[in-house]
């Protein structure tokens, strides 16, 4: 349906461009007067005019539609009769009647679901209908206007310009539609996570095991059960994790991409910069996933080979496996952003150090890295906010239970993980446990943003200081 | 201590520190070779599958159907027993379980490759012929060296009397190495010799594309905006705040925005490529705006006073003259974006495209996979079979990735105007 109405507004709007262009050439010699812009900007005012407005109210009432008749017909089942205690279930109700309106439901259909169907089939053709004459509508009314309009002979390419400038200030407001989705989003879950969890016993607990939160009904929760509760969201096990897990990663990250960055940008030749530099950008490239894989199948066991060998415990999930690969994938991180940081550092300071002889890695330890250290620092911010926000090496390499340790032999778990572990399958509406996962996500999104806020004001404040 | 003593002291330290850098560019590209190699090396084999070459006999009895049948009573006819009784006769079997250890070494698709076999040929009722029936994982694997064989029987998945049979059929020749076109036509599947990356590659295209279609025009649109257009006012200023914080939001946050957004509230269908495709698109799109602003950036003022000073306005100067200059940075920009969402996994885990699907999406609305969450999926798994189906699935994956990226370095190298 919706595809046949968004061809016809297509052609319809194409003809409008023959037709208004044509239609003023003619205005203009019968009544012999000079156009306010060329005739093809009045086809392109009808153009916009006619596909706009219907396009984005058809947009609208799709995303709604689903939504409105969802809630209409469950009320309306509730009012005939059907009974279902939680959202469960009445969205499973819902999904039968529609099997049942598709004709692909086999079960036994008694009077409620029959009456709840045919109703559905009612609104599916009183929706469908008023969204077609409410479409012809907005079309013949923005036809009619525009029309109007270029009879009179309107400054047509200063109004397709303010027109059109409209739509790319729209496309921009995308990236704070975005924004606000994602705090929407998780903030609503949260919310209703906190109402059940009180907040300091979620930041303060040491117990993480979501696995254990069973409630029978999440608005009468007695004493008894939220202690048990309590225990089951204890945040301090997971960032105690993450951050051991984020620390392995920037032991092997910052040593080794800040002397590759500034070897590049100290001493390498313009060939070696011109081949290394794309390479270890590789690592960049490379999909987290295939880390994850590389470390979950070979670091993790040979890791536990070695251990063996020397007489140790390793687990094959050791937070040294994941912490080793993640470090090795933010390499170019680090290495690429402290090399533009030590190229901007500016020569005249360079100079002045080799001019009391100081030889050329006397003056990188003692003048350039100390000018460019807030940049750097900047570097190694950004590089933390994206170790504790990478997901697939730690749901594949690192452990699932959350254990408080400083054994980088043991397993220990990531928020991200757990995230991934509560959301993956089968997923209870509105307990818990589900809802724990958007405050973890809520969590890691705050965190990152402060890291990065930090990281982005050091870079900047260095970037002002040399420029 | 002398000043000589000192200089050279100087010196060596000199040297060390020099060491130090080049060393660490050395590890870098030592773990790059190590990684690639290591997928490679595990994930070539994959390519291949092995067949055992049988001897099938159509006999009409057990088949019960007429000559000159249609294609639609062959689909429906039974040839469980012709399977049976052709896989059987491979190795000559004492006893039930023997015969059952036989039957075991073939896929336990062997009867619908029989069915296909009959019915590409015509009219072979009655008549023998051989064909090449794909082996189970165990001997595939057997066969590739991938597994073991002399570890104590109880340990193994693999029977001592099996070995027997497959020793035989190796020096008779029956058993060959062919082009494991499974592996590209067929979805997922729990036999690791069945198991394909047809689907996740649909899965990943539709998703792609679908991110490429939302993703590509608002990025331009947004980045022309604020590039040409904005006043410098606090709209403006916020709107770059969210653009440069959303680049670096961590990528499951984005999964867990399409779980309550797309899938809770607007209820597009789960795991789908559709929804994959919004998800990667709104997660990508601060990703092209960044590259799309540089390149509009970098076009120098003179082309647009120019323009404004024949008389055009303020749009047809950005149009029909910074928007094509910038335009090889922009999709190079663009292409570089899409490699990123190619690879990426965790938002697509959430939206459940690690659904079991072994139908091969033919709509963006049918569940499906993708290749990332194929890889995951599959290393997850326990037989032996899927640990080279994952590295290869890899090795596919990043052949996209650097045709990709070859790609948009080509694009601005070759048309992309330096301004001096």
């Amino acid at each position: 349906m919706n595809f046949v109405l968004i061809f016809l507004i297509t052609i319809f709007s194409l003809s409008l461009f023959f037709y208004g262009r044509s239609k003023t050439k003619t205005i203009s010699i019968e009544k012999n007067i000079k156009l306010n812009a060329l005739p093809k900007f009045y086809g392109y005012y009808l153009v916009l005019w006619c596909s706009i407005p219907s396009l984005v109210f058809l947009l609208i009432w799709t995303l709604f539609e689903p939504v409105i008749i969802k809630s209409i017909i469950i009320e309306t089942a509730a009012n005939q009769g059907a009974i279902f205690n939680d959202k469960n279930e009445a969205n499973l109700i819902y999904e039968k009647i529609k099997a049942i309106y598709a004709g692909t439901y086999f079960g036994d259909i008694d009077t409620i679901l029959k009456e709840s169907a045919l109703s559905y089939a009612k609104f599916i053709i009183l929706f469908t209908n008023s969204k077609i004459v409410l479409i012809f509508g907005i079309v013949i009314a923005s036809v009619i206007y525009s029309l109007k309009k270029i009879k009179n002979n309107n400054k047509a390419r200063d109004d397709v310009e303010v027109i059109l400038k409209g739509l790319l200030f729209a496309s921009s407001l995308i990236a704070i539609l975005t924004t606000l989705g994602i705090i929407f989003s998780l903030l609503f879950e949260s919310i209703k996570f906190f109402s059940v969890i009180n907040i300091f016993d979620y930041l303060f607990g040491t117990n993480w095991s979501p696995q254990r939160a069973f409630v029978r009904d999440a608005s009468a929760i007695t004493a008894e059960e939220y202690e048990e509760l309590k225990d089951a969201f204890g945040f301090i096990p997971l960032i105690a994790g993450t951050s051991f897990i984020a620390f392995i990663a920037m032991l092997v990250a910052v040593p080794v991409g800040l002397f590759s960055g500034i070897y590049m940008a100290e001493y390498a030749s313009l060939k070696v910069r011109r081949i290394s530099k794309p390479i270890i950008e590789i690592l960049a490239g490379i999909p987290t996933v295939v880390y994850g894989f590389f470390a979950a199948l070979t670091v993790g066991p040979f890791f536990r080979q070695i251990g063996e060998n020397l007489g140790l415990t390793v687990s094959s999930e050791s937070a040294l496996a994941a912490g080793l690969i993640m470090g090795i994938m933010i390499i170019p991180y680090v290495s690429s952003l402290s090399d533009d940081v030590i190229n901007s550092v500016p020569q005249s300071l360079r100079d002045g150090s080799y001019a009391v002889g100081a030889t050329k890695s006397e003056t990188i330890k003692k003048v350039v890295i100390p000018a460019a250290l807030p940049g750097i620092i900047g570097s190694v911010l950004l590089a933390v906010s994206r170790a504790i926000g990478e997901t697939m090496i730690v749901v594949m390499a690192a452990g699932l239970a959350a254990n408080l340790t400083i054994n980088p032999l043991e397993s220990t778990t990531t928020i991200t993980t757990q995230i991934v572990m509560i959301l993956v399958g089968d997923q209870e509406f509105d307990s818990p446990k589900t809802q724990s996962a958007f405050a973890l996500g809520l969590t890691l999104f705050i965190a990152t943003l402060v890291l990065n806020y930090i990281a982005q004001r050091a870079v900047k404040k260095y970037r002002e200081k040399y420029d | 201590m002398t000043k000589e003593e000192r200089l050279k002291k100087r010196h060596s330290a000199e040297k060390r520190f020099r060491f130090y850098g080049l060393a660490s560019i050395f590890l870098a590209l030592l773990f790059v070779l190590i990684l690639v190699h290591n997928i490679f090396s595990k994930g070539s084999s994959a390519f291949m599958k092995t067949a055992i070459n049988v001897e099938v006999f159509f006999d009409q009895e057990l088949l019960e159907i007429k000559n000159g049948a249609s294609d639609d009573e062959i689909l429906e006819a039974d040839f469980f027993d012709i399977t049976i009784e052709s896989l059987i006769k491979v190795y000559p079997a004492k006893n039930v379980e023997e015969e059952d250890a036989l039957i075991e070494l073939f896929t336990t698709d062997a009867e619908i490759e029989i069915k296909r076999a009959f019915l590409e040929n015509n009219n072979l009722i009655g008549k023998k012929i051989n064909l090449e029936i794909t082996a189970s994982d165990d001997i595939d694997q057997l066969h590739k060296g991938n597994y073991p064989r002399d570890i104590p029987e109880d340990r193994r998945r693999i029977s001592d009397f099996q070995l027997v049979i497959y020793d035989n059929l190796v020096e008779n020749q029956k058993i060959i190495k062919n082009f494991n076109n499974y592996f590209f036509k067929n979805g997922d599947s729990r036999d690791p010799e069945l198991a394909g990356i047809g689907g996740a590659l649909i899965g990943s295209f539709y998703s792609i594309i679908i991110c490429l279609l939302l993703a590509f025009p608002v990025a331009v649109l947004a980045s022309i905006y604020l590039e040409e257009f904005a006043p410098k006012n606090k709209i403006t200023d916020f709107i770059e705040i969210n653009i440069n914080n959303l680049a670096a939001v961590p990528s499951i946050v984005y999964g867990l925005l399409a779980l309550q957004i797309l899938l809770a509230t607007i209820q597009l269908p789960r795991s789908t490529p559709l929804v994959a495709g919004i998800t990667l698109a709104l997660m990508t799109l601060p990703r092209i705006i960044i590259p799309c602003r540089a390149s509009l950036k970098a076009v120098p003022p003179s082309i647009r006073e120019g323009a404004l000073a024949v008389g055009a306005s303020k749009f047809q100067s950005v149009f029909h003259h910074v928007v094509p200059l910038a335009l090889p940075g922009t999709l190079s920009g663009t292409i570089i974006g899409l490699a990123q969402a190619l690879g990426e996994t965790a938002p697509l885990i959430l939206i459940g495209m690690v659904a079991f699907v072994v139908d091969i999406p033919s709509t963006p609305i049918d569940p499906s996979s993708s290749l990332p969450v194929q890889v995951y999926l599959w290393s997850e798994s326990a037989e032996r079979g899927f640990v080279e189906k994952t590295s290869a699935t890899i090795m596919m994956l990043l052949s996209f990735l650097i045709v990709m990226n070859f790609l948009a370095v080509y694009l601005r190298q070759k048309f992309e105007k330096r301004w001096n």
